[in-house]
């Protein structure tokens, strides 16, 4: 095996995220055998979609989490739910509001941001524990803002979001912009070089002159963004915002990073397998789902296909 | 921060806190109001200590609260109806807890994304135990759970009991001492000819001990459960640890502290609610409860240094 006549393809076996597309495909083909091959097209543009949402947040985990052990952020969910109340009710149906909501979200995740690092810098706080009580208050300021009323999005918004171009949703289109945006920020930029080396030897960055508190700020203001992002977007989705939008949005945002071949420990992660990610978690489900069977067989099994993958997938498995 | 004063800030968050709750509620000074006060404290402080034992070892556990559903769903059901059964399924969910911690240690996986997983696979299995919030608690639970000793209400007897049993297991015990150094230094542990795999099990099964007791305690005061009972017990567990005076590396845990940290959570929701605050601020103030003790923590610190300085120059 080892002199295989084809390295190209071999080289594309061991790129990290392989997996988590070939497990993507392999859930996509046994559920259309189930339909004998029918609704194909309308599933993969389910999938397109809900992935869209996966994606995005889950490359704003992937920053933070390329940091190294420790980063994470738990806040996402919140900040999802905070932006998408506070810009739907901005907005109150008005087409005219459409942007200005859109920068109020976006300005809402930059402030949750600004607050996170805030903790950690300030009140040297754990990154868990920091954006843990930090969503604590988001949360809060969520509901009293508008107590659970569901205000419709503008419906020019609504169209946009559940719309496609030329067959491709356009939530799909924004999200793998986003996916191309940052592999060149990760793989081509400096400042992605600056949060591998932050992730791989926080010392060693310092000391070789990386301005490494900087990064840490940009990183988790970034994930705050782009959760603030996804939520405004899925907020318009799925017809106003709801207290709980967020909730799965927090394992998921953790299981699309490491799904997709991204180290835990930091230091070395991979946009496209984040897609890769998103794509498995949504089809995994709607294939248990279109199996029949029930909610606890379906969770028992996401269950077991990640922790399946992360022992095949890393650890000593890996020459890497 | 030594070991030594790493207790203090803990003790005295919940001396203030409570401290205040009295004088918001003078009635709640009585046996009848600390036992009201306290009552939900207790499973949450046996699932605080359950995340200690998986901290201790320098990891974390998302599933805990998921655990803790499914372990009040068991006794729920099957070991209030055929007790046996029960029992076998609760020591078999330990088993497999001692199970992750060895496949985490073999295969040097991530515990936050194996715990995560786990937690669907344990949200699952309540699900199919009680699709809809059900069940009876056991009776000797039930009379256990509302048991009035002479003096001081259960709750606090039951929060001392914890608090001391797993003092002398973790601090005192030579054991506890292993598992700590897992935690402080693992290569040392390795080459002094400990099997790291073991210790970590034997960690991952003392913290499924712990999830179980926190079911069935749940059960108890209870009466019924229902299968996103503990949700919030992953992050509220975290939270105990870590206002308890532990850290997230080198084993440095405090199991005094980490019950002391679960009251002080559970203080500041009865105590938000005497302030009259509106409840859609409860979670919020939670947090800033969190991250105000986080921050006098900081100036301890800071200012333990600084003495520490004085004493070297």
């Amino acid at each position: 095996m080892a002199k295989s006549p084809l390295p190209a393809m071999l080289g594309i076996v061991t790129r990290p995220w392989f997996w988590a597309f070939a497990a993507s495909a392999l859930a996509f083909i046994a559920t259309l055998y189930l339909s004998d091959g029918r609704g194909g097209g309308e599933l993969l543009a389910a999938a397109l979609t809900f992935a869209s949402f996966s994606a995005i947040v889950g490359i704003g985990q992937m920053f933070v989490i390329t940091l190294g052990p420790g980063n994470v952020d738990l806040s996402i969910p919140a900040t999802m739910t905070l932006a998408g109340t506070l810009a739907l009710k901005f907005m109150g149906g008005e087409t005219g509001l459409i942007v200005p909501g859109l920068l109020l979200a976006l300005a809402v995740g930059l402030g949750a941001g600004i607050f996170n690092y805030l903790l950690i810098r300030l009140l040297r706080i754990p990154p868990i524990i920091a954006t843990l009580s930090a969503s604590f208050l988001y949360q809060s300021l969520a509901i009293w803002w508008n107590r659970g009323l569901r205000i419709k999005p503008p419906e020019v918004l609504a169209d946009f979001t559940t719309g496609a171009l030329i067959g491709i949703p356009n939530l799909t289109v924004i999200g793998i912009l986003i996916a191309v945006v940052s592999w060149v920020v990760l793989e081509r930029s400096l400042f992605g070089r600056w949060i591998s080396a932050f992730g791989q030897n926080t010392r060693a960055a310092r000391l070789s002159g990386v301005p490494v508190e900087a990064v840490r700020a940009i990183t988790y203001v970034s994930s705050a963004v782009l959760a603030a992002f996804t939520g405004y977007l899925l907020a318009s989705f799925s017809g106003g915002a709801a207290l709980n939008m967020g909730t799965e949005y927090l394992l998921i945002s953790i299981a699309v990073v490491v799904i997709g071949g991204s180290s835990i420990a930091g230091g070395n992660s991979n946009v496209p397998g984040i897609w890769g990610g998103a794509l498995l978690m949504f089809l995994v489900v709607s294939m248990l789902n279109s199996y029949g069977f029930g909610a606890g067989v379906r969770l028992i099994m996401t269950g077991t296909i990640i922790i399946a993958i992360v022992a095949a997938a890393s650890g000593k498995g890996r020459s890497a | 921060m030594s070991g030594r004063y790493r207790i203090l800030l803990p003790v005295i968050s919940l001396a203030v806190l409570l401290a205040a709750v009295f004088y918001l509620q003078p009635r709640a000074m009585s046996y009848f109001g600390l036992n009201l006060l306290f009552n939900l404290a207790v499973p949450i402080a046996l699932a605080t200590i359950a995340q200690m034992m998986i901290i201790m070892v320098n990891d974390i556990d998302l599933s805990i609260g998921t655990f803790v559903s499914f372990s009040a769903c068991v006794t729920a059901t099957f070991l209030n109806d055929t007790p046996l059964l029960g029992a076998a399924i609760l020591i078999a969910a330990i088993l497999a807890y001692a199970a992750i911690g060895a496949l985490i240690h073999l295969r040097e996986l991530p515990a936050i994304v194996v715990t995560l997983g786990m937690s669907f696979v344990w949200g699952g299995v309540a699900v199919l135990l009680l699709p809809s919030p059900g069940g009876a608690a056991p009776g000797w639970i039930r009379t256990l759970m509302t048991v009035k000793p002479p003096l001081v209400p259960m709750a606090v007897v039951a929060c001392v009991l914890i608090a001391g049993v797993t003092h002398v297991l973790i601090m005192r015990s030579s054991t506890g001492t292993l598992l700590r150094a897992v935690g402080g230094n693992t290569k040392a542990v390795a080459r002094s000819g400990w099997s790291v795999m073991k210790l970590k099990a034997g960690a991952y099964a003392l913290a499924g001990v712990f999830g179980v007791l926190s079911g069935m305690c749940l059960v108890g005061l209870t009466t019924s459960a229902d299968a996103n009972i503990a949700l919030r017990y992953t992050l509220l567990s975290i939270a105990g640890v870590i206002l308890g005076g532990g850290e997230f590396t080198g084993g440095k845990v405090s199991p005094v502290g980490a019950v002391i940290g679960a009251l002080t959570l559970a203080l500041a929701g009865s105590f938000l609610s005497f302030m009259r605050l509106s409840p859609d601020w409860q979670i919020g103030a939670q947090g800033a409860i969190l991250i105000l003790v986080l921050a006098v923590r900081l100036v301890f610190s800071r200012r333990g240094r600084k003495w520490k300085g004085a004493e070297n120059g």
